[in-house]
């Protein structure tokens, strides 16, 4: 276990782990132009970049996972070489993978110790893989149960296994990437005081986001990447517009520019709705709402609360135990997907690329998914091709989807272009409701902000909007209402005005009266 | 996470650009081709050391090469040679190769059909099986008019195949069953009910006890076009083909199959219907196994007398099996499961020639056929045994691709 004191810094040869000039190549893109990035033990390194922007690549780079066409990774001044993950581990470089790498099946104790289990003659020494966890959780203080099973465990208490997985692995220099992409508010304050604690244990961190908040409250160096180019650093200090800008190479709102809502009719009533997931658990208890014509209703609360069962319950691809849903007065809670979407329905499903978006198709072909079998797209049983090439190159145009020709496959976009198309095909019919999951996750800041204006236009134009977000900047960018939603059922319908603490407080189930009483406003550790 | 975004705005032009013309069907060609020589050498390897007298000859490698080196040239060159003229050397041999193609192309759209809706349809022997059942009852049952007759037996066979492979269909999309188990068991069935029926007094010939049925009608045969060998079926087949092609390519349930292939919650939540798209898949590969069926009790049989042979267990071969390789070759494509049809049906006709001529076991060419798309299957494999097919290839597919974008 080498421990490193809290240095008092520049020596000859600089303590910590150095990139020197990394550069990565894919083909003719340059994913890292010499890259360079020093992290000290005792610090929290922020690396910030849009997605795309080449922070997974050079992370991947110092992790062993792709070799570098050029440049060097130094530890403690001297020239080291990853072939793969397991030399960087040996070297004191740990990852929490965004996507944890747990076997959902094993308890805490077996996945801690997974790779290099204690034991001789094949035995595993069980006692000795709980031993371990124990000492580690008491002296990093991650209170865990070793032998609980990973499925068991909340999302929190999941990346708090794979930090102990690093951990034992006597690792130095920890990689964060993107941690806190699946945590409530209070999670995430939880893991920033946990980042905080092992930053003063001399760890030396690497904090990958694109939230310029959790940047801003954490981080003691940081540096912006962008286009595989570091451009800049920026004082912990600096305002969030400060950092966006720089990310971004230009200046970006944050807010989007929206009249107050001019509230219609009722378009979508949802009564008394329950659904029942196959494994027989009550997902979405008992709810009953309304959308008018003309509003965003946000659906704000952590993952896995019931809005994705909601949301495709209203498609049709999940289906409803019991009430009603109608929209325009008519009862659609036991249509299927096409007979929801030519009644009027527009679905941006949560998961793009499982669900939204076929990889091997064209980009036209993706473009009209829901609508191939109508006019103009079709006669009869024959495809219209001419029209659907037609409509797919106004589409590019009008929504800015960056690729040199419709016909080439979906998975050549980034993220963000793909994630244009499935709204461009939604958008571009007369919606009765369009119902939105997550329609920015993935996405980069400058096209959030032209995303974010086409929902609104659609608002604008009498669409009923429910959407669906994890995000609090989108529910407060977007929201004309707010409707916060725990274990499936609803905390609250409150205004957009809401305080960011409050909404923090109803995700985790207190009702608003609670969360706005004065007691309750006190929060943990945030450095 | 780790795929790199694109400078758009400045820089070189944007990566990738995958177009699914060309470049793929380029590089899958040269593979296929690769794959088939790869076989051939294999094969000759084979053909040397499995016969004695020529492996006998290698005791002299060292002392006199020349013996066993040219008894294996002399080996290898007579078989391929009589395997080439069997295959394509003449017109009777092409439209040998023809003949036999037919019914492995339709089949082989049958499966290959099933592969882009994401199914494995282990099937198309079964559904082969009720394909040459009924054609055949339907051709020794009935006495109707020339043309009518053949059209009649010929929808009845396609509608037996359609039937069988619907059963499956459903079975998946409703009951949630794996097509593969679905469909090997109801291989098993089929001919199990095959066998049955010949024992039955509609299907078995008057005057005899073991399971054969009657000869088929003259006017229920499929009329021959060219050599007496070559028939009406092989027009079925290229119809097939384009009719598949326009279906996946052209028309709207062949875009539900093909996305339901790519991927079924996408195609879900864009309203198309799985289960629906599966049955119709299904069926429609059922249709094509049957119709690959029929032809072996409505197609001349060989020999000087071109006439229907008549229906007994073993008829359709291994046809459906067959097809799976042909589709596997010929990746799911009409137009390549053409090509790997004809080029299986060569393997056949040239087969013959080859025992004959050559004296090499006909079944080294089901050796060669399942080395063939043993190398399709691992592209990997070809281009390490032959790395410089991949300096050849990179350019080629460059060139394909818009300038400046490359892989």
């Amino acid at each position: 276990m080498p421990q490193t004191a809290a240095d008092d810094s520049s020596a000859a040869p600089p303590r910590g782990l150095s990139l020197r000039g990394i550069t990565k190549r894919f083909g003719t893109f340059v994913a890292n132009d010499a890259v360079d990035l020093d992290v000290r033990p005792g610090e929290i390194h922020c690396l910030l970049g849009e997605n795309g922007a080449g922070k997974s690549t050079l992370m991947n780079v110092l992790y062993g996972l792709y070799a570098p066409d050029g440049g060097q990774i130094l530890i403690d001044g001297q020239p080291q070489h990853f072939a793969n993950p397991k030399q960087a581990m040996a070297a004191g470089i740990g990852m929490v993978h965004q996507h944890f790498m747990l076997v959902q099946v094993f308890s805490v104790a077996e996945n801690v110790v997974l790779g290099r289990e204690p034991g001789s003659l094949g035995a595993l020494d069980m006692r000795a893989a709980r031993s371990r966890v124990k000492e580690l959780s008491a002296r990093y203080n991650l209170p865990l149960e070793p032998d609980a099973i990973i499925e068991d465990l909340p999302v929190g208490v999941q990346q708090r296994v794979e930090i102990i997985k690093a951990l034992a692995n006597d690792a130095e220099y920890l990689i964060f990437d993107e941690p806190t992409a699946v945590l409530t508010p209070q999670e995430i304050d939880e893991l920033m005081a946990v980042m905080a604690s092992l930053r003063d244990e001399g760890k030396a961190i690497v904090f990958i986001t694109h939230k310029l908040r959790e940047v801003r409250a954490i981080a003691d160096r940081i540096t912006v990447i962008r286009r595989g180019r570091i451009v800049g650093q920026a004082e912990p200090g600096s305002s969030e517009a400060e950092l966006a800008e720089l990310m971004v190479g230009r200046a970006v709102s944050l807010t989007v520019d929206k009249q107050p809502a001019t509230v219609g009719e009722t378009r979508l009533r949802v009564k008394d709705l329950t659904i029942v997931n196959p494994a027989g658990a009550v997902v979405v208890d008992r709810i009953s709402f309304d959308v008018h014509a003309g509003e965003i209703l946000c659906v704000a609360g952590v993952q896995g609360n019931g809005q994705s069962e909601l949301a495709e319950a209203l498609l049709g691809v999940t289906p409803v135990s019991s009430g009603t849903v109608s929209l325009d007065g008519v009862d659609i809670h036991s249509l299927s997907p096409r007979e929801t979407i030519a009644a009027g329905l527009g679905y941006v499903p949560e998961d793009r690329q499982h669900d939204g978006f076929i990889g091997d198709f064209t980009i036209a072909e993706n473009l009209v998914l829901n609508q191939f079998h109508r006019a103009p797209f079709s006669k009869g049983l024959s495809l219209d091709l001419a029209a659907i090439d037609a409509f797919a190159q106004s589409r590019r145009s009008e929504f800015d989807i960056r690729t040199p020709d419709v016909s080439h496959l979906g998975s050549s976009l980034s993220g963000g272009n793909a994630q244009k198309v499935v709204l461009a095909r939604e958008l571009s019919r007369p919606l009765a409701l369009l119902v939105a999951s997550q329609p920015t996750r993935g996405v980069d800041v400058g096209a959030i902000e032209f995303l974010h204006k086409r929902i609104v236009a659609a608002r604008d134009s009498g669409t009923a909007v429910l959407l669906v977000s994890t995000e609090l900047e989108e529910v407060e960018a977007l929201a004309d209402r707010v409707m916060v939603m725990y274990r499936g059922q609803i905390v609250g319908i409150v205004g957009p005005q809401t305080p960011r603490d409050v909404l923090g407080l109803m995700m985790a189930g207190v009702p608003y009266e609670e969360a706005t009483a004065p007691a309750a406003g006190q929060q943990e550790v945030s450095s | 996470m780790s795929a790199p975004v694109p400078p758009v705005t400045e820089g070189p032009p944007p990566t990738v650009a995958v177009r699914r013309p060309r470049t793929l069907r380029w590089r899958e060609l040269v593979t296929s081709v690769a794959a088939l020589f790869l076989a051939l050498f294999v094969g000759a390897l084979l053909m040397v050391f499995s016969d004695p007298a020529v492996a006998s000859q290698f005791a002299y490698l060292f002392t006199a090469p020349a013996l066993p080196l040219g008894a294996a040239w002399v080996k290898v060159s007579t078989a391929y040679s009589a395997l080439f003229i069997g295959a394509v050397g003449s017109p009777a041999a092409l439209v040998e190769t023809a003949a036999q193609s037919a019914a492995l192309i339709c089949a082989g759209l049958g499966v290959g059909l099933g592969f882009r809706a994401g199914l494995f349809n282990i099937g198309a022997q079964g559904q082969a099986i009720w394909g040459a059942t009924i054609a055949a009852w339907i051709g020794f049952t009935f006495q109707l008019p020339y043309g009518i007759h053949m059209l009649v037996a010929v929808l009845g066979g396609v509608l037996g195949g359609a039937i069988w492979g619907g059963i499956a269909g459903f079975l998946k999309a409703k009951a949630g069953a794996h097509e593969v188990i679905v469909t090997i068991m109801m291989n098993y069935i089929a001919a199990g009910l095959m066998a049955w029926l010949l024992t039955t007094a509609a299907f078995q010939r008057p005057g005899r006890t073991d399971p054969i049925a009657p000869e088929v009608f003259p006017t229920a045969a499929l009329p021959s076009l060219f050599f007496g060998r070559l028939h009406l079926g092989f027009l079925f087949a290229l119809l097939a083909a384009a009719g598949v092609w326009w279906l996946l390519e052209r028309s709207t349930i062949g875009f539900a199959i093909r996305a339901v292939g790519a991927n079924p919650a996408a195609a879900a939540t864009a309203g198309m219907s799985v289960a629906r798209t599966t049955i119709t898949t299904m069926t429609l590969a059922g249709a094509l196994a049957g119709l690959a069926g029929l032809m072996s009790t409505l197609a001349p049989g060989s020999g000087f007398d071109p006439v229907p042979v008549p229906l007994t267990i073993g008829i359709v071969g291994t046809v459906g099996f067959d097809a799976i390789t042909v589709a596997l070759l010929g990746r799911s494509r009409p137009l390549g499961t053409v090509f790997a049809g004809l080029l299986f049906g060569a393997l056949h006709a040239g087969g013959l020639a080859m025992q004959s001529l050559a004296k090499t076991p006909f079944t080294l060419t089901t050796v060669l056929q399942a080395l063939i798309v043993l190398f399709v299957a691992a592209p990997a494999l070809v281009s390490t045994l032959l790395p410089f097919l991949k300096q050849r290839k990179a350019p080629a597919v460059a060139a394909a691709l818009p300038a400046g974008a490359s892989k």
